[in-house]
């Protein structure tokens, strides 16, 4: 464990570094996902397309979506935007299901007591709907975002350098424990932003249920 | 309605707190990958230096980045940025303006069909063949050259002592990085030059390891690593030149040359194969920091 | 689209077929690493999940862990597991990190299943007699079938798409083209390769997707008997 000790300073600016780019695309995949799981929820027609979609997003390889982005979009391959573009469509692939399970969820009979006290379909959206489908939304988000975490390490096969750079390093030099504070330190991290979702809920979202 | 207009910040919260993680990043981090505005400014005294994703490349990057750094220049690292087909495009359109090379598999991707391969010629040949925006510093006595190896058990029982030895020998299996299998001097090359037929076993970053344990029976490794001495492995000799000499060598870009030969230059002179090897020996026997090894190494050669 | 014609090229060249990894070997093994490690992790993971779901203790622990296991980087755990076990397992070493990816969708769909059974399914199956191995086992379970083998299904697509990652350890699965193509700027090859997984996922899929539908009526049938 000594490497772990003299090398915190590595480790700490690594982590600094994957938690600024698994940021972007959580919180991308939470914006983008709310009107796709709104289009899936509301009609039949896109339901089953837009479900298999984004089903089918989630089986590409992110090693090969990594790779592949740069000659499709025409963009630098040691650019970051690569790694930010591939863990939105992973992030968007997660929530769409979930954002539109969570609408699913509120009760028809809520939303037929908001339309007869003459809501809006806009404001019924924004203020019946999304507000009870939060706590799904949530649980959606928490499963993102550490799944998001996770995956951003195969971001260092391309080059870019995250606590991924620990993976592929040690494993070069045979430095056990390298790779382990790695992994130790994915783990760590996830869980920690895991938590602070859930306060984060409980604090925005008084109404929902211990369950969240 | 107050819980509900609460919630509409569940979202606004979420980008909020997520857009400050995002907006903190690492202006000093020298990993740090966002090089997209110093591809201008590259007349100012900002030099970007990169390395392969290879642990002895990063160490002689280092050694160059802070050389650099006690020239007065300010030094942007961008390391780890994959190998020669991934980072190359990126040099020539400016992003990264330093990376240590190798001549021969360097001149290898730039003329795949060249016949040279003494490290003069090989380095001759190079500085003609880079494209203009790009230019070769002086090149290194060391040399970090691919090399194909067997076990000392094996080159006994076999009598091997060169490449060629191998051929007749049925059921050979050659191991190495996946990309090896496509190289001039992969299977192909050892069938054509040595007639010498092998499988492919893609065995990665333990390509040594799978040799001593058998899994492989030739490894193809680089001859700067240590554990050609410590897993008392044998090289192959190479009389026909399958592999080209190859040097460390500075790849840079065109327009920085002036200003970074006179710091690197004696870099280069002062690096030798043994120096190299035992720098390899420091990152993986004793675990150490490629800014320390670099950082006394500078110190011990007088040149920081 | 001239990337995707080449890389349809590439998946039907002969290169393909005959190269140190012929393209129906890295099929064939990619598909082994899936099915051997979501069928461990369904050993481990499916009587684990009933238990929970069925007495409702460890719940808690149960969720805690999958939430854990979720956060392991497989690409890290893979590479550590190599230096562990030494490069003589590598298979065993990936397999290991890709049970540990599969275990908690699965987990969770088995816990689930039980859970979701109505209660007054349940308390009519005491009534009639049962002995709570009898609930668990002619009740809870099949009425739990397709939860389960939602959570089977999810298992398998992640697994499908992670095993890609063998292929930096290793000459095998549809990964190796992609880490060979990476470095070689193939991206005929790299598309070709994920191309391929995705039709595998596809058709795991439509398996799952049979297979729940095959479930559904009995498991209907089976919760109309214990009413």
């Amino acid at each position: 464990m000594t490497w772990v000790v003299d090398n915190l300073d590595l480790i700490g600016r690594l982590t600094v570094e994957h938690l600024r780019q698994s940021a972007l695309p959580i919180l991308l995949g939470l914006l983008l996902s709310i009107p796709l799981g709104w289009l899936a929820f509301r009609f039949r027609l896109t339901r089953g397309l837009m479900l298999t979609v984004v089903g089918l997003l989630y089986t590409i390889p992110s090693l090969a979506l990594f790779a592949l982005l740069p000659p499709l979009l025409g963009i630098s391959f040691l650019s970051e935007i690569n790694l930010v573009i591939a863990l939105t469509i992973y992030a968007v692939a997660i929530m769409t299901r979930f954002v539109a399970d969570a609408l699913a969820s509120v009760e028809p009979h809520v939303r037929q007591a908001a339309d007869a006290v003459g809501y809006g379909a806009w404001r019924r959206f924004w203020q019946v709907d999304l507000p009870l489908a939060g706590p799904v939304v949530l649980a959606g988000l928490r499963v993102t975002a550490v799944s998001t975490i996770s995956l951003c390490t195969v971001g260092i096969l391309i080059g870019i350098d995250n606590l991924g750079y620990l993976f592929t390093n040690g494993y070069q030099r045979q430095i056990v424990a390298e790779i382990l504070a790695g992994v130790v330190a994915v783990v760590v991290i996830a869980l920690v932003i895991d938590r602070l979702l859930v306060v984060l809920g409980r604090a925005l979202m008084p109404w929902a249920g211990k369950g969240a | 309605m107050r819980t509900i207009r609460r919630t509409t910040t569940l979202v606004a919260g979420a980008a909020a707190a997520l857009l400050t993680l995002s907006a903190c990043g690492g202006d000093s981090d020298p990993l740090e990958q966002d090089t997209g505005d110093s591809g201008e400014d590259t007349a100012s005294d900002t030099i970007v230096v990169g390395s392969q994703a290879y642990y002895s490349n990063e160490i002689i990057a280092e050694i160059y980045a802070q050389a650099l750094e006690a020239d007065g220049f300010t030094v942007e690292r961008n390391f780890s940025i994959g190998q020669r087909d991934a980072y190359m495009p990126a040099l020539e359109n400016g992003e990264v303006q330093v990376i240590p090379e190798y001549t021969g598999n360097l001149l290898q991707y730039f003329d795949p069909e060249t016949t040279a391969t003494s490290a003069e010629d090989v380095y001759a040949e190079l500085a003609n063949a880079v494209p203009e925006s790009l230019a070769v510093l002086e090149q290194s006595p060391a040399t970090d050259q691919d090399s194909y190896n067997v076990t000392a058990d094996f080159a006994e029982s076999e009598g091997l002592t060169s490449i060629g030895d191998l051929a007749g020998i049925d059921g050979l299996t050659v191991g190495g990085p996946a990309e090896l299998e496509e190289r001039p001097y992969g299977p192909q090359g050892l069938a054509d030059v040595y007639g010498v037929d092998v499988a492919f076993e893609a065995t990665g970053d333990t390509t040594v390891q799978d040799l001593v344990a058998g899994t492989v029976d030739v490894a193809n490794v680089f001859s700067a690593d240590p554990r050609i001495q410590t897993e008392d492995l044998v090289t192959l000799e190479d009389p026909e030149g399958l592999f080209l000499a190859s040097n460390v060598v500075p790849l840079v870009g065109a327009d920085v040359v002036e200003d970074v030969a006179a710091v690197i230059d004696p870099v280069s002179a002062a690096l030798t194969p043994e120096g190299l090897v035992d720098l390899n020996v420091q990152s993986t026997e004793e675990q150490r920091s490629s800014e320390d090894i670099a950082a006394d190494w500078l110190a011990e050669n007088g040149l920081a | 689209m001239d990337l995707f014609a080449e890389a349809i090229a590439w998946i039907f060249s002969t290169d393909t077929q005959s190269g140190s990894l012929p393209l129906s070997e890295a099929i064939a093994t990619h598909l082994a690493f899936t099915v051997v490690s979501v069928l461990i992790a369904a050993v481990i993971a499916v009587p684990a999940g009933w238990l929970v779901g069925h007495t409702g203790r460890g719940r808690e622990i149960a969720v805690g862990l999958s939430g854990a296991a979720r956060a392991v980087p497989s690409f890290g755990l893979v590479l550590l597991l190599v230096l562990v076990f030494g490069v003589t397992h590598k298979v065993g070493a990936s397999t290991t990190a890709f049970v540990l990816l599969a275990i908690p969708p699965i987990l969770a769909g088995a816990y689930s299943g039980v859970e979701a059974v109505e209660r007054r399914i349940v308390d009519g199956a005491r009534a009639v007699g049962m002995t709570s191995s009898q609930v668990l086992g002619k009740v809870e379970i099949p009425l739990g079938l397709p939860l389960l083998i939602g959570g089977l299904r999810s298992a398998t697509l992640q697994v499908v798409a992670t095993v890609t990652l063998a292929g930096y350890v290793g000459s095998w699965g549809l990964g190796f083209y992609i880490v060979q193509g990476i470095q070689i700027r193939d991206f005929a090859q790299i598309l070709g390769a994920a191309l391929v997984i995705v039709v595998l996922a596809v058709l795991l899929d439509l398996l799952f997707a049979l297979a729940e539908r095959a479930v559904v009526p009995r498991g209907v049938r089976a919760g109309r008997d214990g009413r």
